[in-house]
């Protein structure tokens, strides 16, 4: 099972590069159905565009790498999607998401999170056998992401399609037409990124190595319990 | 070998050899039933095939939305477009009453249709969004003949699976499957807003594909051919965008 998160690592950064390079073609937001470089943006990202139709305000013009970045950016969205299917499916059957994702019955509560944040806050030692376990914020946090922005991603990014919204019009509707769809597949990347930045984060302040170890093999050394 | 890790192998062994036979499958059914497009080779056609395939299945009669007349952009946004050539310049100082749109290739009658002809074929109009791969878009009222009336007319041939369709405008074309070419919004457009078409939007005619993103809408149309296999035009790979990096199918 642990494929499947390298898988979805690559993936997701495969998204995120490409993702960044379709945006640099149009670096403006709007909200409702349409909007293009003759209407009031909603917010615009302060950088140059990839083509001189668009009012970035710079004089240059960035070169333009929609082609092969459309391509990869579908096809590394197929792998996740599969992935995550396969993980999803898996982690049902063999209670992975009851087990150690799900909160503990004990920690449903806003005390059990507030602890989490004040003992890291305080920087005190970790609570025996942590490097096994997902305290209650992790386990949230993974949940959230798992069933919540992943299918939110995968959601507005099926609304940008014309032929997808022709089946399912209620795909794009529901969001509030095409350019708030396309705002919202942003909004929910960048909390995709700030989970990311965060998770990796932890993962240097937890011994970089080490967990990379663990996550790679599978085995946590038993000299690392002590740390 | 402990007994667990040969019962592993034997399981991944023959998971593996399942998935292979699976994917080999897939390909001919997808080969068969035409859903693999014809940039579907190289380093993205599996995605590129995935894509298209799920969608020819999911959309094949499927009506792109149409929108309230107030709904209509006040500004739409005309894309960029190379300069306009010779023979372009030729028609735009007539008027445009020497425009002929030439049909061929695998149909039972090769016409040449005058702008006037294509008029006399039932006109209808559709409010959709032109959504372009950029990011942007708008929503006008598109006014013309679905271009399946066109198709009738020169008695496509039921081995045809492709349209090619040519601008006047050099290594400017591209190429829709039978579905696409005869989907009852796939308009040979000659008006736009109750006007004509202005030259900015493609005028005097323009193909709009309207469940398609904006570069398969390619303006300024004068040739249209049915074919079975796309592999001789060009470098091979369906159309114009595939040779620019793009992707073929522009459904997403």
């Amino acid at each position: 099972m642990r494929i499947t998160h390298w898988i979805t690592v690559i993936s997701f950064l495969a998204l995120l590069v490409t993702g960044g390079e379709i945006l640099i073609s149009h670096p403006r937001f709007y909200w409702g159905e349409t909007g293009n470089s003759g209407t009031t943006p909603l917010f615009k990202i302060p950088i140059p565009a990839s083509r001189d139709t668009v009012p970035s305000g710079y004089n240059y013009v960035m070169p333009d790498q929609n082609g092969w970045s459309r391509y990869l950016h579908f096809e590394a969205a197929w792998v996740l999607v599969i992935t995550g299917l396969v993980y999803v499916v898996a982690s049902a059957l063999n209670s992975h998401f009851r087990k150690n994702l799900l909160p503990l019955p004990a920690d449903r509560n806003w005390r059990a999170i507030r602890h989490v944040f004040a003992k890291s806050l305080h920087r005190g030692p970790p609570d025996p056998g942590e490097s096994r376990t997902y305290n209650v914020v992790q386990r949230t946090t993974y949940l959230v992401v798992i069933f919540v922005l992943c299918p939110l991603v995968i959601w507005t990014g099926l609304a940008l399609s014309p032929a997808f919204d022709s089946a399912v019009p209620a795909a794009v509707n529901l969001l509030g037409g095409r350019q708030s769809a396309r705002t919202l597949h942003f909004f929910v990347s960048d909390l995709l990124v700030l989970f990311l930045i965060v998770h990796v984060a932890m993962i240097v302040l937890a011994g970089f190595w080490s967990r990379m170890r663990a996550m790679i093999t599978g085995h946590i050394e038993a000299s690392e319990e002590r740390l | 070998m402990s007994n667990i890790s040969r019962r592993k192998l034997i399981t991944t062994g023959l998971a593996a050899t399942a998935g292979v036979a699976g994917l080999a499958t897939a390909h001919r059914l997808a080969q068969r039933y035409g859903l693999i497009p014809p940039d579907g080779g190289g380093l993205y056609g599996a995605g590129e095939t995935l894509t298209y395939a799920a969608q020819r299945i999911l959309t094949r009669h499927s009506m792109a939305r149409e929108f309230p007349r107030s709904m209509i952009s006040e500004k739409p946004f005309g894309n960029e477009t190379a300069p306009p050539g010779d023979a372009f310049k030729r028609h735009q100082a007539t008027g445009f009453s020497d425009w002929k749109l030439t049909v061929d290739g695998m149909v039972a009658h090769p016409t040449s249709f005058s702008l006037s002809d294509l008029k006399s074929l039932p006109i209808h109009n559709q409010i959709t969004e032109v959504a372009c791969e950029e990011g942007w878009s708008y929503v006008a009222e598109w006014i013309g003949t679905p271009l399946h009336n066109v198709l009738d007319a020169v008695g496509v041939l039921p081995q045809a699976r492709y349209i090619a369709y040519f601008s006047i405008q050099p290594d400017w074309w591209e190429s829709v499957d039978m579905a696409d070419a005869t989907h009852p919004q796939t308009f040979l457009t000659m008006g736009m807003n109750d006007g004509e078409l202005p030259v900015q939007f493609g005028g005097p005619l323009r193909l709009r594909v309207p469940r398609q993103l904006g570069y398969k809408s390619v303006k300024y149309i004068t040739h249209i051919t049915a074919t079975d296999s796309l592999k001789r035009f060009g470098k091979g790979l369906g159309s114009a965008s595939p040779e620019a990096g793009y992707a073929w199918y522009a459904g997403i």
